[in-house]
This record gives structure tokens, sequence and C-alpha cells, in this order.
């Protein structure tokens, strides 16, 4: 028999809280982590931000280290986060059976794009060259918390937490790890920011998941870890079980770089391939935490494939971007951390900033929060550039 | 679980994509910082598409196509990429540009390339291929999570076979920038001479390599590749060669069922002592091979090291270049590739005929 996967610790920093129950109370208060920008040195005031309210100082004090050079602020995210789900677990790190899966899509580049210029002419900020990569926040995350065991990071766009997720879960079934911590960090960049400015799909007054006149994402900034551990690991040192990871999914939307298929191709499929791991129904689905951007293309896809994929029986679906921006490479394993928080708790979270209905589609996001909500079964999508989409089911 | 090699792709600073050639002819390089030689890529892409590249995108795509025809695979089941660095000059162009525009005015293609599994993502928009796709961006690690990933799709039974690459590019900036922290010799050296310059750092370089993995073997198979191990820095020799010695038991083997140890020397003396360590404690007298000094050293030059070794056990021949020790293999039936980026991660590979 397979080894079946639980989720025994979250840890999150968002723009919403700097930590999971700060987290919690924001979706429960309908506090949106969104603003103007503070910390990042940037011209493009006018743009909204989901800013984790803490400079990098600050963030030192949170990950329990003294301040030093050749820390960056994605690194410094991840060891918050990371360091509160192994808290949270109760579990013993060490031992070549715990890993690590992180995943990132800016890592370094928020302290490169600050000193390339030194990088190229002087030997002043050298210490952030070694930074630069996307394994470095991997390996800071490791030494902390002292993890020996495997390690990687993965980094496909939008979808890169998500994945790192379902790598853990896959690495444990197939029992080479007795636990995984997993997850993704991911901190603001003047070079991301410019980069969906300039693809002009940033909202001018935040994003708007699944409305009908929503108008681009909003960015954030963030971590989400999450430790899985096998059914053995949790029954041998009687651990709290959170929920089960029951199915997961990526799939190739083999269409555009940064477009998705108007009709959602690869969303429907790594929603059915995901409801297929363990032979789910399509009925199981209490509600679905979808990526939902805000971006007129995501959202359409998006909803579209929700619809082929369960017809006139759709689950309660909300995204939760209007809380915590669009954190990027963390975004997947941070609403996963969200599903985890919906089932533990049987709240369902809203779809905040949502006013008229999409034309095109036949459901609309749910928009209250409701306690004794009902939900066991969650699924989490996360689709990222280059056609790379996921989803993820957790069961209470 | 065995993985069947059933196709490879490689370009390299060495006239490496004509699976039909060995090693032929030569390339030598004058420069601490190799680029590849480029194919015609209009044999392997469209005109049209090409333009729209840049380098790493077209070495890749390219690299991963001679693979799947190699192979005689349309669509694999499965698409996996490690790249330690991704698209460096795109990288670098976007960051240049928000910094000189003064974040005004910007062109987003530099930045959408700037995505690591860009790449990747291009395979699967060129082959319509929907299947999974992941891409690992680990330091040492990138190309061995993704040939573990691969492993582990056909163990699990998601895919009959799958697509499995290593690449990274260099540049200009990447050579200084990387050169501030002593990755690169300081006099300029020959390619073929890196051994013998007994100085510390290595000479860069950069490359795209895939392989098609099968879980079933068939008549034209390369070999198969036996298992993987990786490992951040041991904290002494003896660890090393412990796991080392582990690994071979792992696979009911001694040190004496190796044939070939293929090796990273780097030409770096900092670095190269554990390389020698490993031969002379664990395979004293061993016929010995290495590869850096035709790949250049960088994230994925490991893949370089399985491509090497893959056409080695196909060949039944080391050709002369690439040979380390004087002594040279009879029968090659297993080859241990052992490598490690700067001692912070290190890998196993065994491949067998």
């Amino acid at each position: 028999m397979p080894e079946r996967i639980f989720v025994t610790g979250i840890g999150l920093i968002t723009a919403a809280g700097k930590n999971v129950p700060e987290n919690e109370h924001s979706l429960r208060t309908g506090h949106s982590g969104i603003g103007e920008v503070k910390f990042l040195n940037t011209v493009h005031k006018e743009i909204p931000v989901a800013e984790v309210k803490h400079d990098d100082k600050a963030l030192f004090d949170l990950a329990g280290i003294p301040y030093r050079e050749g820390y960056t602020r994605t690194a410094l995210l991840g060891m918050i986060a990371a360091g509160e789900a192994m808290q949270n677990a109760g579990a013993d790190p060490g031992g070549p059976r715990t890993g690590l899966i992180s995943a990132t899509t800016v890592g370094g580049m928020v302290k490169s794009e600050n000193h390339y210029f030194d990088f190229l002419r002087n030997d002043e900020s050298n210490i952030y060259i070694g930074t630069h990569d996307c394994g470095d926040s991997t390996e800071k995350i490791a030494r902390r918390l002292g993890i020996h065991g495997f390690r990687s990071t993965i980094s496909t766009a939008c979808s890169s937490s998500l994945n790192s997720i379902i790598l853990g879960a896959r690495l444990i079934r197939a029992g080479k790890l007795d636990r995984a911590l997993v997850g993704g960090t991911d901190a603001l960049s003047r070079f991301t920011l410019n980069g969906f400015n300039s693809l002009m799909i940033l909202d001018r007054e935040g994003c708007k998941p699944f409305d009908k006149n929503r108008n681009g994402l909003t960015l954030g900034e963030g971590a989400g870890y999450l430790v899985l551990e096998s059914e053995t690991e949790v029954r041998k040192r009687n651990a709290m079980v959170l929920a089960e990871v029951t199915g997961w999914a990526n799939a190739n939307d083999a269409f555009h770089q940064t477009a998705s298929s108007p009709e959602g191709t690869g969303a429907f499929m790594a929603m059915e391939k995901a409801l297929e791991t363990n032979h789910i129904q399509a009925d199981a689905i209490d509600y679905i935490n979808a990526h939902g951007t805000g971006t007129i293309n995501n959202d359409l896809s998006e909803g579209r494939a929700i619809e082929k994929l369960f017809g006139d029986r759709i689950p309660r679906v909300s995204s939760t971007k209007a809380y915590t921006g669009h954190t990027l490479g963390a975004a997947g394993s941070v609403e996963a951390v969200f599903s985890v928080v919906s089932i533990v708790r049987n709240v369902l979270i809203p779809n905040m900033h949502y006013r008229d209905q999409m034309p095109e589609l036949h459901f609309a996001p749910e928009t209250e929060y409701k306690e004794e909500a009902g939900i066991r079964t969650v699924i989490t999508n996360s689709f990222g550039f280059g056609g790379n989409n996921s989803s993820l089911i957790l069961k209470g | 679980m065995h993985a069947y090699i059933k196709g490879i792709g490689y370009l390299s600073p060495q006239p490496t994509w004509d699976n039909s050639l060995f090693l032929e002819a030569v390339k030598s390089h004058h420069v601490n910082n190799m680029y590849c030689l480029a194919p015609d890529y209009k044999q392997y892409i469209r005109p049209i598409a090409l333009r729209r590249m840049s380098r790493l995108i077209r070495m890749g795509l390219t690299s991963a196509l001679i693979s799947l025809q190699d192979a005689g695979i349309d669509k694999p089941g499965a698409i996996v990429t490690g790249t330690g660095m991704g698209c460096v000059e795109d990288t670098e162009n976007f960051l240049t540009s928000v910094a000189a525009n003064k974040e005004e005015m910007l062109t987003p293609t530099a930045f959408i390339r700037s995505t690591h599994n860009t790449v990747g993502a291009h395979i699967a928009v060129h082959l319509k291929c929907h299947a999974y796709n992941f891409t690992y961006v680990h330091r040492g690690f990138s190309f061995e999570s993704a040939l573990a990933d691969g492993r582990l799709l056909l163990a699990e039974n998601a895919a009959d076979d799958v697509l499995v690459g290593g690449l990274d590019e260099t540049s200009e900036h990447h050579y200084i920038i990387t050169g501030r922290l002593n990755y690169w010799k300081v006099k300029k050296t020959h390619n073929l001479e890196l051994l013998s310059s007994k100085t510390p750092g290595s000479i860069a370089g950069e490359g795209a390599a895939f392989f098609v993995l099968g879980k079933v073997p068939g008549v034209n198979d390369y070999g198969k590749l036996l298992d993987l191990d990786m490992f951040a820095r041991p904290e002494s020799e003896e660890i090393l060669h412990s796991r080392i010695l582990t690994f071979l038991q792992g696979n009911a083997m001694q040190a004496s069922d190796i044939d070939l140890l293929l090796m990273g020397y780097s030409g770096d003396v900092k670095f190269d002592p554990l390389y020698e360590g490993v031969s002379e404690k664990i395979f004293p007298g061993k016929p010995e091979a290495y590869f850096k000094h035709l790949s250049g050293e960088y994230h994925t030059s490991s893949a370089a090291g399985l491509w090497y070794g893959t056409r080695i056990l196909q060949m039944q021949y080391v050709p002369e270049v690439l040979m380390k020790s004087t002594t040279s293999p009879g029968k090659i039936n297993n080859i241990l590739i052992y490598n490690n980026f700067r001692n912070e991660q290190h890998s196993l590979m065994l491949i067998s005929t």
C-alpha cells in the first residue's frame, strides 16, 4: 500500500498577517493586505501592492536571527513561514528522511536589482552575488531549521509552490521521505513589478477576482509552508493531523507563454487529473480555492474550466488574492494553507472585491464569510506562465 | 527503478549535436568562458519561431527535439528540466532596462523569458504537449532533481517515457559576476589544458543536454540509468567515500564492478583533490575519464557528464581527449559518474549497458 500523506503543520507570512493566526483574523474580518507601496523602492507609487507589513530588519526579528548582510527578503520570508510550519507540526527536522522542497520565482533578485552595477564593477556587494539564484532561500531555510536531508527548489512561475507540495506528496507516497517541508517564498521586487506592469496586467484599483470589471492582478509577497508526513510517521509520533493530501496534478496548457487558453484546457486537465489520483468524485469537492488572479484572461479560462468539469453542480468558489495579492511563487502554498484553514475551522473564505457577475460564466464566487460551512474536501488551483497548471486536493 | 535511455541530444562548446559522430573533431577554446557552438537551428525550428527565441531557448528546444527524434517519440509523457540560473541574458536585459529606463516604457519580452520554466514551456508549446512539466532550480542539484523526478514518474506509472534536461547559459556579465566569487581561473587557460594548469578556479561553460528515459527496455537503448544519489557537502572525505560505497552496495555492486569512472574534475586545485581522493581510495588503478574541459563548469554540467557517459556506453570506447588515466577500459558495462559543484552539491549517477 502506498503511504497516505497528511498535513501536520502550516506556516504563513503575507500582507494579511505575519503568521497563521493573523492571516486567519484577516480572512475572518475581511481585511485586505493591499495598499500603497511602503518598503519597495519603486517609482510606481500609483500601483497598489500587497506588501508584508514589516521592513527587512523586522523580518530578521521574526525569523529569530540577528541582523546581518547576506540575507534576502525572499529568504527571510521563507525562514519565518517555514519555521512556523515546523513548530506547528512539532516535528524533528533532523535526520535523512526529512526533506525540504521550496519554490521561488524571484529568488535573490530583490538584492541583485539594487547591487547589479556593483556586481559588474567592484567587490562591494559580493555577498549578494551568491544569494541571487533560486536555491539560496532554500539553503538558508534548511540551515536555519536544521534540515540535512534531500532539498530542492522548483520554479514554474505562479504554480511553483503548489508544485513543491506535489513533489513532497509524491516522495512520501513512494516511501522516499517520511516528512517533507514544502512551500514557497517570494518577495516583491522592482523586476517583477515592472515586468507585470509592462504586460499591462496590474489593476490600478487592486485586484477584483471574478468580477466583470476586473482589470488585472495585484502583486503581493509572502511565504507559505506545510509539513507533510507519511501515515506511518504520523502514527509513530502520534502527530496531530490537520488535513490529508488526496489528489494532485500538473498539466500544461501548451498554448502560450503568458496567456492561458480561452477554454482553459490546462486548468481543466489539472483539476480532472487531480480528482483521478485517488478516484475522487467531482461531487465530493465542497470548495474550490481558485487561482483567480483578477486578470481578464485567467478568471475567464479558469471559470470555463470549472464549468466544464463540474457542469451544473459547481462547488463554492472563491479567490483569496484580494487578501494577499498574488504572491507568485508562494501563491500555491499560501492558498494551500488557506485551504487547510478552511477545512480545520470549517469556514468558507469569501472572494473580496467582487461586485458584478461575469457575463461569460454561470456561477458567481462566494462573498460571505461563513462558519459551520460544511467544508471537508477542497481543491486549490495555481496556474503560471508557460501554461503551467496545477491542482491539489485536501481533505479533512 | 531502471530508466532506459532512449534518446539523447546535447548542445555544448563542442560539436555534439550530431549523434552519429563522437568527438571526431574537438574544438579548442582559448577563453575561460566557453560558449556553445551553434548548429544550423533552421534544421530544427522554423525561422519565424527562431527569431522570437533567445539563445538558451534555442539551445534547449533544439537539444530536446534531437533527443526526441533520436528516441522516435513525438510527445513525451512528461517534460522535466533543471537549470541553475535560467535565461541569464534575458534576466540581465530586463534588469538593465528597468534601471536604464527608470522603470518607464518597458517591453515585456525579456521579462517573460526570464522565467525559469521558459524552456520547458517552449518545448510544451512546440510539441503541443499537455503533460506534466516541472522545472528545478537548485544550483548543482538542478539537473539531478529533474532526473530524480523523471525516474519517480516512471516508477509511478505516470508516464511511459519522460524528457529530462539540464541547461544553463553563460554570458559576459555572468562570467564577470561569478568571477568575483573566484569561480574562474584568473589566467587565460586553454580548455584542453584544464587539469595541467594546477591553479584555483575553473573555466566557465554552458550547455543543454536532454535525455528521453523510458520504463521498458528496447533494442535501441543506449543503456540504463540504474541509480542516482545527491547530497550536500559531506563533512569529511571519509563520509564522501562511505556515501559512494553505500551507493554501490545499494545496487549490489562493489568498486570492482565499475569499469569506468567519469568524474567532474573542474581544474580547480581547491576541488580536484576530492576527485583524486575518490580515485585513489576507492578505485585505485581504475580507468578514469573527465569532461569539463569540453563542457566548462556550470550548475547543470552533470548533464554533460551523463551525455558523455551515455555515448561511451554506446560506443564502447573512450575518446583519447576524455581520458584522465593512462589505463583504458576493456568492455564497458558499468560507468559511475561522480560530480560536485564547488563541493556544495554532490551527485552520483550509475549507468549500465
